[in-house]
């Protein structure tokens, strides 16, 4: 019983970590009131970016960080739109999940003689305990860290104020605009680091597939989760539990495999509707903060 | 200097100068990497007009992505983001391909019985959004994303069974000859019809090599319709009422639960028929093994934004985005600039879109400084 759940597992904790990544940057910038649907743009960015620099340094930390920073600069431009232009932050969004991609493809063209894939990295990043990439650590940590700056810290109190009232946080002396310049960098960030777990330690090499929905699930985990990093994070488990199923009853006969391939998407819905219920987004999700709005 | 503010303001004005920054920083881009931006626009501009071939390949790609415009910019007008409408298309495009297979009846019932049954598909997947949006608060853009991946595995499911695998092809049989909507589909290979194209260049360079359908036609009816149905009747009003204020909408006793359900019925049932009108209009008039989303629900909502979300303005956006794709790959063979260069173009003509918002508010500055010297 147990050989049989053990492989189960280690699949999900394989697939979970760049989900987790990404919800945990729409859980940072939605919390503050920007809505952030380009994660998916900056995940593939990020895993663009990662898999390359980590292969002509030859070390995947460097990579790892690259794939971060690179997710920051496209969340930088969005940021810049939503905040200071108070342009419109779905269009905005859904702007980088063309730019993104297109990017990716565009410099790995020009980068690895003319393909749409990176030449596979030498060394990935390590695993632990046995066969765990640490990216699933690292993910774990970070959704405490998060959790204790947006509950136990004035920096998370005030994240949260500006995502709920801006107006309010702004007589009491908070800077609406700065905080969610950072809330909307970091997740880039975070985006961008899941990215980059994807191809520097699920696979070895960047390719249009590499990073193909998984930030709009990242996206729908965080709904699911209810903009909580902890929701998110179970959410995401959830996600990859249901799509690592799939994987290991792959050779089950009697069900055709495309039906199994379903599973985890129609589960979701299922759980949706049994247990989770309505979610309510922040306040001020979505609205651009101008001062001395009424 | 008033005629400059009023200008500004135009939504027209802020649209096309979103696209100029687009083209523009597209060609830096391109300009960095060592090619000429000019050469790069002369070639997509070739690409697109030079050949009558050309124009309506461009129409051909461009007729779907008008409709699952047309279909979000709908649903954007209740406040519903239908990023579902990719899998409402590939649901649409399975059914009518299972029913063309099956059925086979003369062209004047097949026709539109294959058509139904794409816009019967897309309605339901629409419809189960918007259902569980308004019985049980679930956000449609979570139902959307997971409905999409359960349409891209359906739709290999059926390329895959023994019903409807072309044996030794990852794609289906195509439909029946009878649900082709291919204008002169018969004629064009009859000999009357071969012996009259040798003859007229012009004419054969169009039938012979393009897939000129009915469906572009049908696209700017509904695009007009919705139009319509937006602007003068009592659904569209309520559409627009709920999308306005739900509250509000709520008060003065507008079902906004049953309008969320209309609403993303209607939305679906678009994507459905811009899925049927291809499985009917182009070949391979059937389905074939997605690895990848193809994006023509996706880009829809490309489509819808770059509009501002009125029908009408969709058929232009949908026919230069359409031009776009198709001309971006003259840039690649032409010059071996990464055809992905299109996309990052439009990416920022979208991304510019949404910052144009500011242009307005400079006019309504023009126009205050000058009340103030006055």
């Amino acid at each position: 019983m147990l050989n049989d759940i053990l492989p189960i597992l280690g699949t999900m904790l394989m697939y979970s970590a760049p989900l987790i990544f990404g919800a945990l940057g729409g859980v940072v910038s939605e919390r503050s009131g920007v809505i952030n649907i380009g994660i998916e743009g900056m995940m593939t960015f990020g895993a663009f970016m990662g898999a390359a620099v980590g292969y002509y340094s030859g070390n995947p930390w460097i990579g790892f960080l690259a794939g971060g920073v690179a997710g920051a600069l496209l969340s930088a431009l969005h940021a810049i739109a939503s905040i200071s232009f108070n342009a419109d932050q779905t269009i905005s969004g859904i702007a980088l999940n063309l730019i993104g991609p297109g990017l990716s493809l565009f410099l790995c063209r020009v980068m690895f003689s003319d393909q749409t894939v990176t030449y596979p990295v030498q060394n990935k990043l390590p695993k632990v305990f046995g066969s765990i990439d640490i990216t699933v650590v690292i993910a774990l940590v970070l959704t405490a860290f998060i959790w204790f700056i947006l509950y136990k810290t004035k920096w998370g109190l005030r994240i949260r104020a500006v995502g709920e009232h801006p107006a309010a946080a702004d007589t009491l002396g908070v800077n609406v605009y700065a905080i969610r310049y950072v809330s909307v960098i970091l997740s880039g960030l975070l985006s961008g680091f899941g990215g980059a777990a994807m191809t520097l330690a699920v696979v070895s090499q960047f390719s249009p597939a590499a990073i193909s929905g998984q930030g709009f699930m990242a996206l729908a985990a965080v709904i699911f989760g209810k903009w909580t990093p902890f929701g998110a994070y179970g959410a995401c488990l959830l996600f990859a539990f249901a799509q690592a199923l799939t994987v290991n009853l792959g050779g089950v006969n009697f069900v055709p495999s495309e039906i199994l391939n379903m599973l985890p998407y129609v589960l979701t819905i299922v759980i949706l509707v049994l247990f989770v219920g309505k979610s309510v987004a922040p306040k001020a999700d979505g609205v651009p903060y101008e001062k001395g709005m009424r | 200097m008033e005629k400059a503010a009023k200008i500004l303001k135009k939504p027209i004005t802020s649209t096309l100068i979103a696209v100029v920054c687009g083209f523009l920083i597209a060609g830096v881009i391109i300009a960095l990497m060592g090619y000429s931006p000019m050469e790069a626009l002369g070639l997509l501009i070739k690409g697109v007009f030079s050949r009558p071939k050309y124009i309506f390949k461009v129409i051909e790609k461009s007729t779907p992505l008008i409709l699952t415009g047309v279909s979000v910019a709908f649903a954007f007008r209740t406040g519903l983001f239908n990023i579902g409408a990719e899998g409402q298309y590939i649901v649409g495009s399975v059914a009518a391909t299972v029913v063309g297979i099956k059925l086979s009846f003369p062209p004047i019932i097949q026709i539109p019985v294959v058509i139904f049954a794409g816009i019967l598909a897309g309605a339901i997947f629409g419809v189960i959004v918007g259902f569980l949006k308004a019985r049980f608060g679930i956000h449609e853009v979570i139902t959307g994303i997971m409905l999409n991946w359960v349409a891209l595995y359906l739709c290999n499911f059926v390329v895959n069974s023994h019903e409807f695998n072309k044996p030794s092809n990852s794609k289906t049989y195509s439909i029946n000859q009878s649900g082709y909507t291919t204008i002169l589909y018969n004629w064009k290979s009859s000999k009357a019809g071969i012996e009259f194209l040798r003859n007229n260049k012009w004419l054969s360079d169009i039938l012979l090599k393009t897939d000129v359908n009915v469906g572009f036609l049908v696209a700017i009816l509904v695009a007009v319709l919705v139009w319509f149905m937006l602007n003068k009747t009592t659904i569209g009003f309520g559409v627009r009422a709920v999308g306005l204020n739900p509250f509000a909408a709520e008060f003065a006793g507008i079902g906004v639960k049953r309008h969320i359900t209309t609403t993303m019925a209607i939305s679906g049932s678009i994507c459905g028929l811009a899925a049927a009108l291809t499985i009917t209009g182009t070949s391979p008039h059937g389905l074939y093994l997605l690895t990848m989303f193809e994006n023509v629900g996706f880009n829809g909502l490309f489509v819808a934004l770059i509009a501002g979300s009125s029908p009408i303005s969709c058929i232009f956006s949908g026919l230069f985005f359409g031009g776009l794709i198709y001309g971006g790959n003259s840039i690649q063979s032409g010059l071996g600039v990464p055809s992905e260069i299109i996309n990052i173009t439009i990416g920022t003509i979208l991304f510019f879109v949404a910052l144009t918002k500011v242009v307005p508010e400079i006019a309504n500055r023009l126009a205050k400084r000058r009340e103030n010297n006055a």
